[in-house]
């Protein structure tokens, strides 16, 4: 449990408040996570934008997007708040890290074939990387 | 046949990448192609949700998910482009459906 996890949290403003209550809302969010011991990697105001569906009869809303390292439990307590919050429209947290080592070592993966394969560099060893991959899948 | 997926790839108004096409004096049988995985070419390791442009570009009108039979993505990319879009619907950057 004592194991350092990212997650990133997109949250929906009402689009009525004001830049005030939107900067409120967001050091709301931001102080939740500090006192339960999780810290702000990144804090991101995507600004207002059009909702693909509506929400609470919104077609609009404010996104701010928040990379949190953490335990889980100040997601827990955050996520707790912000359903009683009738000026959040919606939220959702993912957990990134595992997503990014996954990344990493498909990279990774991809550096040391190309170091096996010193042919790579020629005008054709992009067709030759996808057709690799299909003939993988298809072994 | 071929003409047949021709007309569904029109419909979808996707690009394809054709490894042979346009190849002279083959057999008028089955048009050889080969439908290859963008992601690939551009070594793509993570598809983010938040990219909503890219993803609008795999679902068409209806808001459904684009097969990778019509667009030639790989499985592995697929699974992740799958898993992003879901993501990017959730929080409206990306209609569950549309008419």
């Amino acid at each position: 449990m004592a194991e350092k996890r990212t997650y990133e949290v997109v949250f929906i403003i009402n689009p009525d408040a004001e830049d005030a209550e939107v900067m409120r809302l967001t050091e709301a969010v931001q102080k939740i996570i500090t006192d339960q011991g999780g810290s702000i990697t990144k804090t991101e105001m995507m600004g207002k934008r059009q909702l693909a569906y509506e929400i609470n009869h919104k077609r609009d809303g404010i996104y701010v997007l928040l990379e949190v390292d953490g335990s889980g439990a100040e997601i827990a307590e955050l996520e707790r708040r912000m359903r009683v919050n009738d000026r959040i429209l919606r939220y959702m947290t993912v957990r990134v890290d595992e997503d990014r080592r996954r990344a990493d070592k498909l990279k990774n993966r991809r550096a040391r074939k190309a170091e096996r394969r010193p042919t790579a560099g020629k005008p054709k060893a992009q067709a030759v990387e996808g057709d690799e991959a299909e003939a993988e899948a298809a072994a | 046949m071929s003409t047949n997926f021709d007309e569904r790839d029109s419909a979808y108004g996707f690009e394809r990448e054709y490894e042979r096409a346009g190849m002279p004096g083959r057999a008028p049988r089955r048009m050889q192609r080969r439908k290859i995985c963008r992601f690939c070419i551009d070594k793509v390791d993570y598809i983010d949700f938040k990219d909503v442009k890219l993803l609008q570009s795999y679902t068409p009108e209806r808001g459904k998910i684009l097969p990778r039979r019509i667009s030639g993505v790989c499985a592995i990319h697929q699974r992740m482009l799958a898993e992003a879009i879901k993501r990017a619907r959730n929080i409206a950057f990306l209609p569950y459906a549309a008419d």
